[in-house]
């Protein structure tokens, strides 16, 4: 039986190789093994979305996830999305709308919404809430969020 | 928290799984999309000493459509890719229709087919999906396979009938017969979160638009999903009058469901639930099937 396994992961674009127990959650491996703190956990246990980072492309939890499966994939997380000098459209939306009041959750939204608005560029109120309805967020009442989504959707688009 | 220590087991084919399964027996788990086995774990709910982790047996990943004019599931084919495919939309719409309704889009984007429906989880809308299309479910051990049917495999709360080495590997569902209308309706607390009461129809209708079979099938009702039989029965033979389907639907509700009350419904509320929307259900299966000539 095999105690430790090794994971290659390309994470923001940078390899990183490293030996991990497999209940190591990807979510702990990220902030923890790779110092990637931008990922925030909640819940752990799949309810609140903080943890969402891109899997290959796709939103998912970090927290449902092993790091041992991210063996061989990529993963974008917020820290790969935009620089404070440089913010990705929709953080500059979100800061100009007023979408974030802790932060806490806004990570995760991010990481859920950029997909989401690849895929749908010109969403309706309808579709963006049910967007965000995997990412709990205890300040905002996700009014504002809702704002920095169509805000961010204009950006875009433009 | 954190999971349990564990064993961990990556196989690449399902012959390799099912040694793993074989050899360890109860005290292993098969890993789908871990969007339930997972949060158990962290919990500690559930503590399984070995884990075989399904998401690298690519012969489990597949949307392909049968010679018959149905269609057949690859049990690790991701809800994404499910929701996504205009093969599911054109020979399974029911389930086209549902999957938007199914957990949230970073759930989706993880969680399988298969690991749902093995899951059995009574509020689960695939299993009484499965169940309203006469699925069936190919299951395989070391020794061989069998093919189940959708309304013979769930035998209760997060209870099928896969034994410990077996593995659910795909779904099939047949063609969908001419005349032949669907209709999923729910109520949820939010948009993709736990149904209260759901409730799956499929009406086929003869020449003369009468009801020549009817399925309705609950979830979030029972200890699995559950099949409305007298209700149904009452449709069979019968021109869908407004009359005929708001008995039927008062039938489902007091004499084939027996709901339970907890924190977020109350008995009452459920049953009062379930006629509305089988009511609702019936009317649009019903519409469907009649523009199907």
């Amino acid at each position: 039986m095999r105690h430790l396994f090794d994971v290659g992961v390309t994470v923001n674009g940078n390899r990183y190789e490293r030996t991990v127990e497999p209940r190591l959650l990807l979510s702990d491996f990220l902030r923890h093994d790779l110092g990637l703190t931008g990922t925030h956990v909640g819940c752990e246990h799949g309810v609140c979305g903080s943890c969402t980072i891109l899997f290959d492309g796709q939103p998912v939890r970090s927290c449902l996830m092993f790091a041992v499966q991210a063996n061989g994939h990529e993963i974008l997380t917020v820290e790969g999305l935009g620089t404070p000098e440089d913010l990705h459209p929709l953080q500059e939306a979100f800061w100009e709308a007023h979408s974030v009041q802790c932060g806490f959750c806004t990570p995760g939204i991010l990481m859920t919404l950029v997909p989401f608005l690849e895929e749908n560029p010109n969403p309706n109120e309808d579709e963006i809430r049910a967007a965000i309805s995997g990412n709990l967020c205890r300040c905002t009442g996700y009014q504002h969020i809702v704002d920095g989504v169509k805000l961010a959707a204009q950006k875009m688009s433009a | 928290m954190k999971p349990p220590p564990f064993e961990y087991y990556a196989p690449t084919t399902v012959e390799e799984a099912l040694v793993h399964l074989s050899e360890h027996g109860y005290d292993a788990k098969a890993l789908a999309g871990g969007q339930s086995l997972i949060p158990t774990m962290n919990f500690r709910l559930a503590q399984p000493s070995v884990l075989v982790d399904l998401n690298n047996v690519s012969e489990l990943f597949y949307i392909r459509p049968d010679e018959n004019g149905g269609l057949r599931l690859g049990a690790m084919t991701r809800h994404f890719q499910v929701e996504r495919s205009s093969l599911v939309s054109e020979r399974t719409p029911l389930i086209y229709e549902a999957m938007p309704k199914i957990a949230t889009p970073q759930i989706r984007s993880r969680g399988t087919f298969g690991g749902s429906i093995a899951h059995a989880d009574p509020s689960a809308e695939l299993g009484a999906i499965s169940i309203a299309l006469g699925g069936r479910f190919r299951l395989r051990n070391q020794t061989g396979e069998r093919w189940v049917p959708a309304n013979e495999f769930f035998i209760g709360m997060f209870t099928t009938l896969l034994e410990p080495d077996e593995l659910l590997v795909e779904a099939s569902f047949p063609n969908m017969p001419p005349r032949t209308g669907w209709a999923l309706q729910e109520v949820a607390r939010r948009p993709n979160d736990f149904a209260l009461v759901g409730v799956a129809a499929v009406v086929t209708l003869d020449k003369k638009n009468q009801c020549q079979k009817a399925r309705i099938v609950f979830l979030s009702v029972g200890d699995g999903p559950v099949e409305a039989h007298r209700a149904a029965e009452t449709l069979t033979g019968q021109t869908l009058t407004p009359e005929i389907i708001h008995a039927a639907a008062e039938t489902a509700a007091t004499a084939d469901i027996d709901p339970g009350s907890d924190i977020h419904a109350s008995a009452e509320y459920r049953r009062h639930l379930a006629g509305v929307l089988t009511r609702r259900a019936l009317d649009l299966a019903f519409e469907r099937a009649k523009g199907r000539g």
